[in-house]
């Protein structure tokens, strides 16, 4: 009898570990930060709003978490288990007490060219003229939004692979209430026009990706540059390579300042920081987390002898924002830096 | 055709998105100066030091920018971050860690990269456990604070 009671409180025990996901908590960890915890804002749609989730289909939920949006801000949550996907979109599915459409795969007949002339005169002007969508991230940052959300970018393989033909159609025929986009009647649109337009947005497909939907391609972690001087002359040309780099220097530390007691850092590991507070502003008016890597600093080690100016690639480092309006800063900022350290060690 | 279409553009997709698991972002509903001293707190917390809060907002403001409040607080274990700096000096411009704060409206945004990122720059094995254990770390400030009300 013991035995059975003890077999049966281990199996408690383990439970927890076979239970559904937790949707709220997986949304609330992985998605409130943009959609905001009642999914009320972010880019793009808002997610709690019923015309939007009257219109897309569980799958086209599922794909836009898992393919994410390349260049569009949203990630590619992949790393989640299939059960962690299906929770977060029944978590979101609670904010909506009506029918959920299921939308057919086949593909809409229309002419893509003729299309094409309408997207331009009807589309265009929120969406891009390629499709490339709205500027901006979402995340407001405290600044003035000019516009109520940020429209969704069409030409984009992750939009393209997670949407569906009938749900293109059904957002062009009924628009999105509570949104700018109207139902396609109001602008004079027949039911050919749709389906024209609709083919014009799957020949996206076959053509180029858009800048909005690219990034720049991986580079090195680190940028590095030797120095012919030793610590104390390298660390002085970087503060004046800085200034006339139209950087503003900020403070010179130890790396280990405020881990250990005033005065006995390391002396041989120094973190030069400075700032172009008007490049500082730009990028976190485009995209606010760029913070995370302020402010701009190189550090300058003396290892074994040799004296080295190293800083993180702000090229490589634009990836994991996943937003293509930082690309030109960040290549900016990356040669900058170079140009800072070159100049040094001159 | 349709397959090899679609096989295609799985690949391009595979290739241009940015994977989630390299950043964290999360919204705490505490005000900024609350969510502020629970970030310090739950750092504390977990055996870190908050080495340095970089007011970012007080620079842009001194140069005539607007904007709210936006924070970069920077954190590390006493003796790890020395340790590392002196084996693996490719991971200095990666340390200390840290995490950015910033105001919006009546929410608060954290920011930070996850250690995972560092994991693809820095393969070294013998770095995986301490970059595995700072993720650990990581999400539970992350939850602490998201979850504080």
């Amino acid at each position: 009898m013991r035995r059975i009671i003890i077999f049966f409180g281990l199996l408690l025990g383990c439970l927890p570990a076979f239970a559904a996901p937790d949707g709220a908590k997986l949304y609330s960890r992985n998605c409130a930060g943009c959609h905001g915890e009642k999914g009320d804002g972010g880019i793009g749609i808002p997610l709690s709003l019923p015309s939007f989730h009257a219109q897309v289909d569980d799958d086209y939920l599922k794909q836009t978490l898992l393919r994410g949006r390349p260049g569009r801000v949203m990630p590619s949550f992949s790393y989640l288990s299939d059960a962690e996907v299906d929770a977060i979109v029944r978590h979101m599915r609670t904010w909506y007490k009506g029918k959920v459409p299921v939308f057919p795969f086949t593909p809409i007949k229309g002419n893509a060219k003729r299309g094409e002339q309408l997207f331009e005169k009807h589309c265009a002007g929120c969406h891009g003229p390629t499709g490339q969508g709205g500027h901006g991230t979402g995340v407001t940052f405290s600044r003035p939004r000019d516009f109520p959300i940020m429209a969704p970018a069409l030409h984009n393989p992750g939009y393209l692979s997670s949407a569906k033909d009938a749900m293109i159609k059904a957002t062009l025929v009924k628009g999105r209430e509570g949104t700018p986009m109207v139902a396609a009647s109001k602008r004079g649109l027949k039911d050919k026009d749709i389906n024209d337009i609709v083919a014009h947005l799957r020949s996206f497909e076959k053509k180029p990706l858009p800048s909005s939907a690219k990034l720049i391609e991986t580079s090195e972690a680190v940028i590095a540059i030797e120095s012919p001087y030793d610590l104390k002359t390298t660390i002085e040309n970087v503060k004046k390579a800085v200034s006339s780099n139209n950087f503003v220097f900020i403070r010179e530390q130890p790396l280990n300042a405020g881990l250990v007691a005033e005065g006995s850092e390391d002396p041989k590991q120094h973190i030069v920081y400075f700032c172009n507070f008007s490049l500082l502003n730009q990028a976190l008016a485009t995209d606010p987390r760029v913070g995370l890597f302020l402010p701009c600093r190189i550090t300058v080690v003396e290892q074994g002898g040799k004296v080295t100016m190293m800083a993180a690639n702000p090229k490589r480092l634009s990836r994991i924002f996943n937003n293509s309006e930082l690309n030109e800063m960040c290549d900016q900022v990356t040669k900058m830096y170079i140009a800072v350290m070159e100049e040094a060690a001159l | 055709m349709k397959l090899v279409h679609g096989f295609a553009l799985a690949l391009a997709l595979w290739f241009n998105s940015a994977s989630a698991d390299e950043l964290l972002m999360i919204r705490s509903s505490q005000n900024f100066e609350d969510a502020m001293t629970t970030l310090q707190a739950t750092i504390a917390e977990h055996g870190y030091k908050v080495t340095r809060v970089q007011r970012v907002d007080v620079g842009l403001e001194a140069k005539g920018y607007k904007t709210d409040r936006y924070r970069i607080v920077f954190y590390g274990k006493p003796g790890e971050i020395e340790a590392l700096a002196a084996k693996y000096p490719k991971l200095i411009p990666y340390l200390p860690l840290s995490v950015a704060i910033f105001a919006e409206e009546g929410n608060t945004l954290l920011t930070t990269a996850r250690p995972a990122l560092l994991k693809q720059f820095y393969p070294e094995p013998e770095l995986k456990p301490i970059f595995d254990r700072w993720e650990k770390d990581l999400v539970e400030i992350m939850d602490g604070v998201r979850e504080a009300k």
